[in-house]
């Protein structure tokens, strides 16, 4: 990427791995490396999810007040507790995945190797990698091992850090 | 009429901007490469992108629920 004529920085700090979150991180890391900033990805907690090599991501009613699905015309709030009901998320995760293919939005899957092919560097935590018994053998090809003071480093020389 | 056409219609944020980026490859330095898009939300983004990356818009253009841009490549 260093012939580009921005080179800028950015790095990311990626927590969680539902389907709903798991948007934001490749969105930006696919826009921000396709208008030339090098950017990092550093997977840690729930965020390891994202670089299994089969992703079953799904959504939550559970603690998403704001959630609502359009429906009939009318945006439907989900109540909390309505996710306790079998069956519930998994109807909520298949209406998600439905309306993604209707509204031409990208899966997780085409943005994240969208991300590999851009050379977006990945960094998988260690010791969340430990600490759910993952093995880089069960992660797509790319990410590499590190810590907080290798993402520490990174940060220092980066334009933009978030924390997703 | 530009040397290349893009059709990104349809497509939502970010997928019009990447596939122009991976278009673009295929463009010659000074040539220049259209995209049609349908995502009202890449008229602001397009601007964006081809300001960071040193390219220019040329012509940008609505025509109903499509949008054209025509970009030359410099970058």
């Amino acid at each position: 990427m260093s012939n580009e004529s921005n080179s800028k920085r950015m790095s990311m700090i990626v927590t969680k791995g539902s389907l709903d979150w798991a948007y934001p991180p490749f969105i930006l890391a696919t826009t921000a490396a396709a208008m030339g900033l090098e950017v990092t990805m550093f997977f840690t907690f729930y965020g390891l999810t994202l670089l299994k090599k089969k992703l079953d991501l799904s959504v939550s009613t559970l603690g998403n007040p704001a959630m609502a699905m359009p429906m009939f015309g009318l945006h439907i709030g989900m109540p909390n507790i309505v996710s306790a009901i079998p069956g519930v998320d998994a109807a909520a995760t298949a209406m998600m995945k439905n309306l993604i293919k209707k509204k031409g939005v990208a899966s997780i899957e085409e943005l994240r190797s969208a991300a590999v092919e851009s050379d977006v560097k990945m960094i998988a935590c260690q010791m969340t990698m430990d600490l759910f018994e993952y093995s880089l053998d069960d992660m797509i090809e790319g990410p590499v091992l590190g810590g907080a003071a290798t993402y520490i480093e990174n940060a220092t020389k980066c334009d933009i850090n978030l924390f997703i | 009429m530009a040397d290349q056409l893009l059709d990104a219609k349809g497509l939502n944020c970010p997928l019009p901007i990447l596939r122009a980026k991976k278009a673009l490859k295929d463009v010659a330095m000074g040539g220049t490469l259209e995209v049609l898009a349908t995502d009202p939300g890449a008229v602001k983004d397009f601007e964006a992108f081809w300001r960071a990356t040193g390219n220019e818009l040329l012509a940008s253009k609505a025509d109903g629920k499509i949008f054209s841009f025509v970009i030359k490549r410099l970058s």
